[in-house]
């Protein structure tokens, strides 16, 4: 019942009313995943924004962000999701080794945010001003360090992906996969859009 | 190596909690022994285990909710005897932090690990088949979020026997949950049985909405569904935008406590109100998530045992959705004591007092689908008008609360523990109660023998006022809630009869017990040849019971509110289709199950700090997801052949059962009269 036509993603196979559209429901299932992962993001963000000045006589925002390394990390983020879009041009016109590439490319821009954001948590704790130190801390390691959890889950599965283009190809199935993968990576972007905004732009202010 | 766990984790020194793990641990034995015996294990993995039927996983819910609602109603027993002991000078038969464990742990249950999966259960039994659909969107996902629910469940039951529960209250206020008031692993028990469950809960949500919104027949507009369905898709909506909230303030006291954190601590800049305010952020809405699907029983019951349509359709449809949007605006309320400003608590308490307004048309509409029907006073009616007189009761006590001045006089007193008594039980588990009456036939093949549901009915109605009403007279003699024991002998009689009261209910749940074995052991009596054993409204009850796995052999069109009852009006209901086509129906799988079970290795693994062990779980989670994520053939054909050899014996079963019914009988079935 499912062909490995890449043209017919979303459409239905079956003549009969039934089931209609399996990957249009996979999509709209994820997509409201997206919506309740948005939710505990707003949690996150709401509870920064009441926690976010208690510093306890420990450090500030002001002292600890360096805003210029920080535009790097948000550079590769955001190169990142113009490569996840390439991608998705080339799996619709169903190029196998583009789709490889590109996912590629987008795994290693992906590895280096979150290698620097690995690298300036680390400096932060080293130098002692970890997430047990004031509330402003706990609720920024915990809000920025929870989107980084997110993208390191997007990278195994990008992993993954690629294994599945290699081996299946794109079948319908991978190409579902690689739709929510994308709406997955591009969500992630404006979470860190809100974070950069509301956690580094504001709390240098 | 174990990290915290050592032998002395087992309570070997109190006596009822040893007694009652020795008595749990048998049980199960036995169970499992029996199973042994009669070779039933291959039978149990293939055909329940790892099914995706929506139908057996369904009935696995309810089985869980109900053997959680022994576990919690013996919490409930344990509590009642207390205060009825514990008085004048007596401190009673039960340890202060043992009855702190059992307040805690009797809340938790009942919400989370009862109420829960209860209401999930019916709605995955039924739901697909309102709307005329073969499943639900997402089966492996429905199996998943069983096994994520079951394994929050076995991990609360584990605490009854190695450490202990949370002795905060089921809502875990903070700081008294953090590491430096509550360093036991009872708080851990607490955190991750409910954040393995919450997911659970949140998958079913985006499940039940996707079903919903994309599976319905063919003609069935969104002003058509059944109010079931209607409910159910409310309550979805409530359980995504809610539950997250819950998971992300469960997190992070999860950080406060591993971690030294400071979300909710009192000092270095924590907020303790900060968690009050998520943790009603999710928890009002729950109580609507409970409420809702109830709701959705009532209105079913109600027109079918009226043989009218359910008046107002379009009002209860928009009451719903009122209630649904304004649940998320009255968190507040739960804590007017807060210190708020006057005008940020008079804003919550206006809106908490217009939630009864769209209560109100409901109940209106129920009086008025009774009025002048042809009402058939079945179990699942008896349920519906306890319901109706209760809830009343429980729902004008619910707007005194709403008024903040009334609220600083009662808060935290038993007037507040009677007041969400009486409109959670009637509210939510009597409509479960109506509900498993009533579909019971459908998902078994038999119906639940009357008398004994109406006995059970009588004493749960009862007891339940013999139970809580003493508790409101208590809550205005200033009797504070969870007190283990008290010196004021003025509140003793009240608390004997409210002793009572449990005793009465729990008479009720025998006679459950004894209606269940009653009616197994005569399901050929009782048994529902034609699949409509109510003379039904709503596409469930055209298929057979229980239904074939395929629900439908052809999906039918809906082109009315009560689309089967039109079907039957119009003589189409049971017609032959000129041919049967191949069925395209999910594989069983067991990646459900082992992700739950590992789940539940996980969460053991982090309340006793065993990281390596909590690290492989967290492996072996992933491992299992990418595994399933491997494979693209999830799917098996039922040929045309089978279908129509499935769906002959169908109609000569129906066949039969419309000739044993004598020819003057008008052709709406009754209700087989007891023996």
């Amino acid at each position: 019942m499912m062909t490995t036509d890449a043209s017919t993603i979303g459409t239905a196979h079956n003549e009969e009313v039934e089931y209609s559209d399996t990957v249009a429901m996979q999509t709209f299932g994820f997509w409201l995943y997206l919506m309740s992962d948005l939710i505990i993001f707003a949690t996150l963000f709401a509870t920064f924004v009441v926690l976010g000045r208690n510093y306890a006589n420990g450090p500030t925002g002001k002292e600890l962000f360096d805003l210029p390394y920080l535009l790097g990390e948000t550079l590769f983020l955001l190169f990142s999701s113009v490569t996840y879009g390439l991608v998705m041009l080339a799996v619709r016109d169903g190029r196998k080794k583009w789709v490889l590439t590109g996912l590629a490319v987008t795994f290693l821009l992906g590895l280096g945010f979150v290698s620097m954001e690995v690298n300036e948590f680390y400096g932060m704790v080293a130098e002692g001003h970890g997430p047990d130190i004031s509330a402003f801390l706990s609720s920024f390691f915990t809000l920025v360090g929870t989107h980084g959890t997110h993208v390191t889950f997007g990278l195994i599965w990008m992993v993954v992906m690629m294994g599945q283009v290699a081996v299946k190809g794109l079948t319908i199935p991978v190409q579902s996969r690689l739709m929510r993968l994308s709406m997955f990576w591009h969500f992630l972007d404006i979470i860190w859009i809100g974070i950069f905004s509301i956690v580094y732009l504001m709390g240098v202010v | 190596m174990f990290g915290k766990l050592s032998l002395a984790a087992i309570p070997y020194e109190n006596l009822i909690t040893i007694s009652a793990v020795i008595g749990a641990v048998l049980l199960g034995l036995v169970i499992l022994g029996l199973i042994t015996y009669y070779r039933k294990w291959t039978y149990l993995y293939q055909e329940w285990l790892t099914s995706l039927d929506h139908k057996k996983i369904g009935i696995m819910y309810i089985v869980l909710a109900l053997v959680m609602l022994l576990r919690g109603f013996s919490d409930a027993i344990l509590m009642r005897s207390q205060q009825a002991v514990a008085a004048g000078g007596s401190h009673g038969f039960l340890a202060p932090e043992h009855f702190n464990q059992i307040f805690s742990a009797h809340g938790s249950i009942m919400i989370i690990f009862m109420a829960m999966p209860f209401l999930v259960g019916l709605m995955n039994i039924v739901v697909p088949q309102q709307i005329g659909a073969r499943d639900v969107a997402f089966p492996f996902m429905n199996s998943l979020s069983l096994w994520l629910t079951t394994a929050g469940a076995l991990l609360i039951m584990v605490s009854l026997g190695v450490g202990e529960f949370s002795q905060a209250g089921w809502s875990g206020y903070t700081p008294l949950t953090e590491l430096q008031y509550s360093p036991g692993t009872g708080v851990d028990y607490w955190i991750w049985s409910f954040q393995i469950a919450g997911i659970g809960t949140t998958m079913s949500g985006i499940n039940f909405l996707v079903t919903i919104m994309k599976m319905r027949a063919p003609g069935m507009k969104a002003m058509r569904m059944p109010l079931f369905v209607w409910t159910t898709i409310c309550t979805m909506v409530l359980a995504v935008w809610a539950f997250p909230v819950l998971t992300a303030a469960l997190a992070m006291i999860t950080l406060d406590r591993y971690l030294g954190m400071h979300f909710f601590t009192n000092d270095l800049g924590g907020n303790m109100m900060m968690y009050a305010n998520l943790f009603w952020t999710w928890g009002h809405p729950e109580v609507y998530v409970l409420i809702l699907p109830a709701f959705g029983i009532y209105s079913e019951v109600v027109a079918t045992f009226s043989g009218k349509r359910l008046f107002g359709y379009g009002s209860m449809v928009y009451a719903t959705a009122a209630i649904t949007v304004l649940s998320f605006s009255v968190w507040v309320h739960h804590f007017f004591t807060m210190g708020a400003s006057p005008n940020v608590n008079l804003f919550f308490g206006i809106a908490t007092m217009l939630i009864a307004i769209p209560t109100g048309v409901k109940t209106f509409n129920w009086l008025f689908t009774m009025y002048r029907g042809r009402i058939r006073l079945t179990t699942p009616m008896y349920w519906t008008l306890g319901f109706i007189v209760t809830f009343a009761i429980g729902g004008s006590t619910g707007v005194l609360l709403a008024s903040p001045p009334a609220d600083f006089v009662l808060h935290n007193s038993l007037f507040l523990i009677a007041h969400f008594h009486n409109t959670i039980i009637p509210g939510a588990l009597f409509g479960f109660f109506a509900g498993y009456y009533y579909w019971f036939p459908k998902a078994m093949g038999f119906r639940l023998k009357e008398s004994w549901g109406k006995r059970a009915f009588w004493c749960w109605a009862i007891g339940f006022y013999l139970a809580f009403m003493p508790l409101y007279v208590l809550g205005f003699m200033g009797m504070p809630r969870r007190m283990a024991y008290y010196a004021t002998p003025a509140w003793h009689p009240y608390l004997l009869v409210a002793a009572l009261g449990v005793a009465v209910i729990a008479l009720g749940i025998l006679f459950q017990g004894i209606q269940l074995l009653v009616s197994i052991k005569e399901r050929q009596a009782l048994s529902d040849p034609t699949g409509d054993p109510w003379d039904g409204r709503t596409l469930e009850w055209l298929t057979s019971s229980p239904p074939a796995v395929y629900n439908f052999p052809e999906i039918p069109i809906v082109d009315d509110i009560d689309a089967f009852m039109e079907m039957k009006e119009k003589g189409v209901a049971y017609l032959r289709p000129d041919h049967y086509k191949d069925i395209e129906m999910p594989k069983n799988a067991p990646h459900g199950m082992i992700i739950g079970l590992w789940a539940f290795v996980f969460g053991f693994a982090m309340i006793w700090y065993i990281w390596w062990l909590a690290i492989v779980a967290a492996l072996g989670i992933l491992v299992t997801v990418i595994a399933r994520s491997m494979d693209d053939d999830l799917h098996y054909i039922i040929p045309a052949a089978e279908v129509e050899r499935i769906e002959n014996e169908r109609y000569s079963q129906l066949a039969a059962a419309a000739k044993r019914r004598p020819a003057d009988e008008p052709a709406i079935p009754e209700p087989v009269p007891e023996r």
